[in-house]
């Protein structure tokens, strides 16, 4: 399966992934993700959703297949160049993960600071991405004192302030009313006008459908993929 | 507004909050022993230097049967003399002094009582020798040349001297190697608090992990966490041993035997001590580096 419109951004072969000696929870999973293309992940709860969404970003090893990013075998890349192709991977984590005791300022930041950036250009970036996210007033607020979707849009523009060219999501809309998810598919579908190769994990097969994004759908483990006029194809 | 705070809150990690007062503890005996060290070190060296160049010659009187006291007393006083020109005669002896009868006295007093009678007494007459420690005559060449002399012993004080500088010096090793024993205590203690801090906040480290933190930046943050604890306790303890080392300094003064290790340092070792804050804080630097890179390895 080939999807998207520029040069092969993720490329699976035959991945199949088992935690510890547990039965495989994905398998046969071949799929390639041109550059700038965006694409809905969806499949029930349990389907390994969240499990691909992990080898994507390199916080699982498969344990069998090829995965290949940004033109490069991951299984031997050299430890330091793992970490330089995460830095250009965004990530919405499910539940955020946002570092306690950092205001939204420094959680926004560390992407930036951890790349090296000098702290003058970080805090322009950063500032100006929270106006952009509507947070101006939620600056030095430490994350247990912001609501769920403002702690959501700290979580979002962690992921971007770094422009990072291929940014995952995963079950961004979960804890948020119809409304507010549709306009955070707005968002990203905005970062991918830009360039970002979009990837978004969820189970609201209603909010996929108002959307012209080819789906990758996963069932007991495997996946397929389909244009959304197709919908999902065996 | 815009603060540059760790990553990692180890400043409210419970795990460490002793590091301070475990390395206090720790440079506190290390510097004891560390001083010990150095003051006996010190004192076998003067005792070798105190004591190389310097001879006794004896000269026993012959107090076999039939050999009446003033005939004694006089073959003693000749061979007393022969000695003594020998001794000045010989090349590289700086000096040959008898000790007088009453110096004698006053060396037994402590076994005999004062004012013992000493003319009662058979008691050795003795030569104090100085010779060139560079070219003056060793023991055998002495023993040569004196060996006309009747009832003479001579003694370089070698024997004596060879097993109290070992002492001081199998002491000396031993404090060194108590040094040593707390230095690896003390890693282990940062490897255990390190390892402690890494799991309390494994879920910041896998955050900063999956942004894309190199390993060394979160090391990073570690390292300089623990440097600062243990350069705090290593100062503190310090200052603990540098007021235990002066009074026990003070006291030592107060007793009045030779032999006995001055517990007073010189400026240069008391700079010597001064070097183990820096030493404790670069060891406990290193050690947390050192841990969490072959931790973070584990991850993928």
């Amino acid at each position: 399966m080939v999807a998207g419109v520029g040069s092969k951004m993720v490329r699976f072969e035959n991945v199949g992934l088992r935690y510890g000696m547990g039965p495989e929870v994905l398998r046969d999973i071949s799929f390639r993700l041109a550059s700038g293309s965006f694409h809905f992940l969806t499949g029930s709860s349990g389907a390994g959703k969240s499990s691909l969404l992990r080898l994507i970003y390199l916080a699982l090893r498969p344990s069998r297949g090829l995965i290949n990013m940004f033109g490069q075998d991951v299984a031997t890349l050299p430890r330091a160049d793992r970490q330089d192709l995460r830095r250009r991977i965004g990530v919405v984590f499910q539940d955020f993960h946002l570092i306690e005791h950092l205001s939204a300022l420094d959680n926004v930041a560390l992407p930036l600071r951890v790349a090296g950036m000098s702290p003058s250009c970080i805090q322009s970036n950063v500032s100006e991405l929270l106006n952009w996210v509507g947070l101006t007033d939620h600056l030095e607020s430490r994350p247990a004192t912001l609501s769920g979707g403002q702690q959501q849009r700290v979580a979002i523009a962690r992921a971007v302030i770094s422009r990072p060219q291929l940014l995952l999501a995963d079950e961004p809309t979960g804890n948020v009313d119809n409304e507010i998810a549709m306009r955070l598919i707005y968002l990203f579908d905005e970062l991918n006008k830009m360039g970002t190769t979009v990837i978004i994990a969820t189970h609201n097969e209603e909010l996929v459908s108002r959307f012209n994004h080819p789906v990758i759908h996963l069932e007991d483990g495997e996946a397929s993929m389909a244009s959304r006029s197709e919908k999902v194809c065996a | 507004m815009f603060s540059r705070p760790l990553d990692l809150p180890l400043d409210q990690d419970g795990s460490s909050r002793f590091l301070p007062w475990i390395i206090a503890l720790m440079v506190y005996l290390a510097a004891l022993s560390l001083a010990v060290a150095m003051a006996i070190g010190a004192t076998a060296g003067r005792w070798d230097q105190g004591f190389s160049g310097t001879m006794t010659v004896q000269i026993v009187p012959d107090i076999s049967a039939g050999n009446p006291d003033k005939k004694r007393q006089a073959k003693t006083a000749k061979a007393l003399e022969r000695a003594l020109t020998l001794l000045r005669d010989t090349p590289g002896v700086i000096s040959a002094e008898p000790l007088s009868v009453e110096e004698i006295s006053s060396l037994l007093a402590p076994w005999l009582g004062e004012g013992s009678q000493m003319d009662e007494l058979e008691i050795p007459r003795l030569i104090d020798v100085r010779v060139d420690p560079e070219t003056g005559p060793d023991l055998a060449t002495v023993k040569r040349r004196l060996a006309g002399v009747s009832g003479v012993v001579v003694d370089d004080h070698g024997i004596w001297l060879e097993r109290l500088v070992k002492l001081a010096y199998s002491v000396e090793v031993i404090a060194f190697a108590i040094v040593l024993c707390i230095a690896l205590a003390a890693v282990a203690t940062v490897v255990f608090t390190t390892r402690s801090g890494m799991a309390v906040h494994h879920g910041t480290i896998e955050v900063l992990h999956l942004i894309g933190a190199q390993d060394v930046y979160i090391a990073r943050q570690f390292q300089f966490h623990a440097m600062l604890r243990g350069l705090r306790g290593s100062l503190a303890g310090l200052a603990m041993a540098a007021v235990t080392l002066a009074v026990l300094g003070t006291l030592a003064g107060s007793i009045d035997l030779p032999l006995f290790p001055a517990l007073t340092l010189t400026p240069w070792q008391w700079a010597g001590l001064a070097i183990m804050p820096v030493a404790a804080a670069l060891i406990t630097m290193i050690t947390a580096r050192i841990t969490v890179l072959r931790a973070l390895v584990e991850m993928p």
